[in-house]
């Protein structure tokens, strides 16, 4: 009796399927370290070559096979920004209303199932809706209506950032509502028992705790809006640009025109591979270029990992 | 600040006629108090009458409707979705459930400390600053001495005098929740609601709670849910007993937990019940 309970816990249960899934679950699991690996040593291999000082402060020359990619970065910068100046405002706002004050009836259901869908169209979709809406529609008739000639009603940076804040403003509600539920419904109701307000609340008390939370929605946006090249494609992008989408204010205070078309890190790959004389001769232009464009999303999520630590530390709540 | 009446710091618009200005005992008049929640009855026509600067415990078994009573009294239920309440409470003779009262002005004179600790995740000073802060007070020297008083009355002045610029989530649940008693001082309240504020507590923060809460009483009136009988009987100066939504007996803490007039309360409070 007793011998047979402990060859019974003994035994082994090695069975053929049992070890196969195993293993193949293992493999799998480390399939997007190895894409991962071998897409940045690819990249880093073959880029970091290129990229010098020069590269990186110069404007292309030669018909694009020499020269550096500083108007790309300048627009590429200048447009991420602008989109995120757009887009976190809107998608905040909507988050806010989403958590703190739509219940769960009709209006709710709506804006949700919207947010989603929204999330799930294709971004060549997004390029479209640009074109018509904002160029044609909103830029032709503020034309007619402001007498601005054609100022409105063309290709330009504020379209192609505004086009980009309505790809990016998914990523930015959901991970603002995240970050607003995890809010402990207690310090809503302290707040509210001190005699604050609703919106006293929102803005003193669970704002401050969700920061963290939206800034990793902004961060997101920008990874995900910064590398598109679709949605900018007839909204803004210019294939090659002979001065900087730069105007001095008053004559004298230089500023990004947002009226003005620009040059984008993501659609200068695009064009060096598909559109140049000789690809073959853009090839180390090429990968310097995705070697920018990935250091600068690599970077910004740094800061993001940082900034969130210091918030957390600042709450005084334990570090990620 | 203190010098203000009440029933203008309750209302906006200041045209109220005070019923019971002068009778001075009372400070809340509870009448024919019910409140649904959807399809629940959690309270079923309760009236009582609470004692200005005095301790009225509220006890009973679980579920019986405590807590709701104590969110009615500073319209905390409001917030909440599908509560539903009839009847009249007053404070110093103006309805608060009244038409024209400003909910935000109420919840400054009736504070409320919860039974889990929350302040907030701010630092210490930020948190006892935040109801005087609310109230447009920027002036940094009159925060200081708010801060500092409402501490010293919440007998955590002398540990946390150091670092009032530390975060409040570092202190022990028995600061914590000594903090949450000087934040909702530092509003300046004239009555204080309390849910099982030492319920997650040792027995050592327990009793400086409950020593704090007999200081208190001095310039509070103090309603304090409790599931502890000895800690009703050690801090109240009256008490009620709920039981299924009703209101069983309420009088002189002596009085029920001696001679109650009713069996249900005598089994409760000799642990026959429940
Ligand atoms: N937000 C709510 N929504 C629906 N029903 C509720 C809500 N809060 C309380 N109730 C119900 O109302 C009744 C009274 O609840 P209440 O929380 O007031 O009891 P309590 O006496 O404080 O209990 P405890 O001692 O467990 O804290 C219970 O039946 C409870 O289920
Ligand atoms: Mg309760």
């Amino acid at each position: 009796m007793r011998e047979s309970i402990v060859s019974n816990l003994t035994v082994k249960h090695d069975n053929l399927s049992e070890n196969f899934m195993n293993g193949l679950v293992r493999i799998f699991a480390v399939v997007p370290l190895i894409a991962i690996f071998l897409i940045l040593w690819i990249i880093v291999k073959n880029g970091a070559g290129v990229v010098t000082g020069s590269f990186l402060l110069l404007a292309p020359t030669d018909g694009m096979t020499q020269g550096g990619i500083f108007p790309c970065i300048f627009g590429a910068i200048a447009k991420t920004v602008l989109m995120v100046v757009m887009a976190l405002p809107l998608g905040v706002a909507a988050a806010i209303y989403l958590v703190e004050y739509a219940g769960d009836g009709i209006v709710f259901r709506l804006i949700r199932a919207a947010v989603n869908n929204l999330a799930g169209v294709p971004s060549i979709v997004f390029g479209l809706f640009g074109l018509g809406f904002f160029v044609l529609f909103v830029g032709r008739n503020l034309d007619q209506v402001l007498k601005t000639g054609l100022l409105f009603g063309q290709p330009c940076m504020l379209w192609a950032a505004a086009t980009l804040a309505i790809l990016v403003l998914p990523v930015i509600i959901v991970s603002t509502e995240e970050a607003l539920i995890s809010v402990p419904q207690s310090h809503r109701a302290a707040s509210l028992a001190l005699g604050a307000t609703k919106w006293q609340t929102i803005w003193r008390v669970v704002i401050p705790q969700a920061r963290g939370g939206i800034l990793t929605g902004a961060i997101l946006a920008v990874s995900r809006g910064a590398g598109e090249t679709a949605p900018i494609l007839f909204t803004g992008v210019a294939y090659f640009l002979p001065h900087l989408p730069v105007v001095n204010l008053f004559g004298f205070i230089p500023m990004v025109n947002p009226f003005d078309q620009f040059m984008d890190l993501s659609y200068h790959i695009y064009i060096m591979a598909t559109q140049s004389v000789d690809a073959e001769k853009t090839l180390p232009i090429q990968y310097g270029t995705t070697l920018v464009l990935i250091s600068l999303t690599f970077l910004l999520n740094l800061v993001a990992v940082l900034f969130r630590m210091y918030f957390r530390k600042k709450q005084g709540l334990v570090t990620i | 600040m203190m010098n203000v009446p009440v029933e203008e710091k309750i209302f906006h618009a200041q045209k109220a006629v005070p019923m019971d200005k002068h009778n001075s005992s009372i400070s809340i008049k509870v009448k024919d108090l019910n409140v649904y929640y959807s399809s629940v009855h959690a309270l079923k026509s309760v009236t009582l009458d609470i004692q200005k600067k005095a301790v009225t415990a509220l006890i009973g078994p679980s579920g019986c409707g405590k807590s709701t009573f104590l969110r009615t009294l500073n319209r905390m239920n409001d917030t909440l979705p599908g509560a539903r309440i009839e009847g009249s409470v007053i404070i110093d003779g103006v309805n608060i459930y009244g038409s024209e009262i400003n909910v935000v002005a109420l919840r400054r004179i009736v504070g409320m400390v919860f039974q889990k600790s929350n302040p907030f995740p701010k630092t210490i000073f930020d948190n006892v600053a935040y109801g005087p802060r609310l109230q447009g007070i920027k002036n940094k020297s009159m925060l200081e001495g708010i801060v500092e008083e409402s501490l010293k009355k919440s007998a955590i002045w002398d540990e946390v005098k150091d670092r009032l610029e530390k975060p409040a989530l570092e202190l022990s649940g028995g600061q914590q929740q000594r903090i949450c008693i000087a934040r909702a001082l530092a509003v300046n309240p004239e009555i204080v609601l309390m849910d099982e504020p030492a319920s997650a507590l040792d027995p050592i923060s327990t009793a400086k709670i409950e020593e704090l809460i007999h200081e208190l009483k001095k310039n509070y009136t103090i309603v304090i849910v409790t599931h502890n009988m000895q800690q009703a009987a050690r801090v109240s100066d009256f008490t009620g007993y709920f039981y299924l939504g009703l209101l069983v007996e309420h009088g002189e803490t002596k009085k029920i937990f001696t001679t109650p007039d009713k069996k249900e309360t005598e089994d409760y409070i000799t642990g026959r019940f429940g």
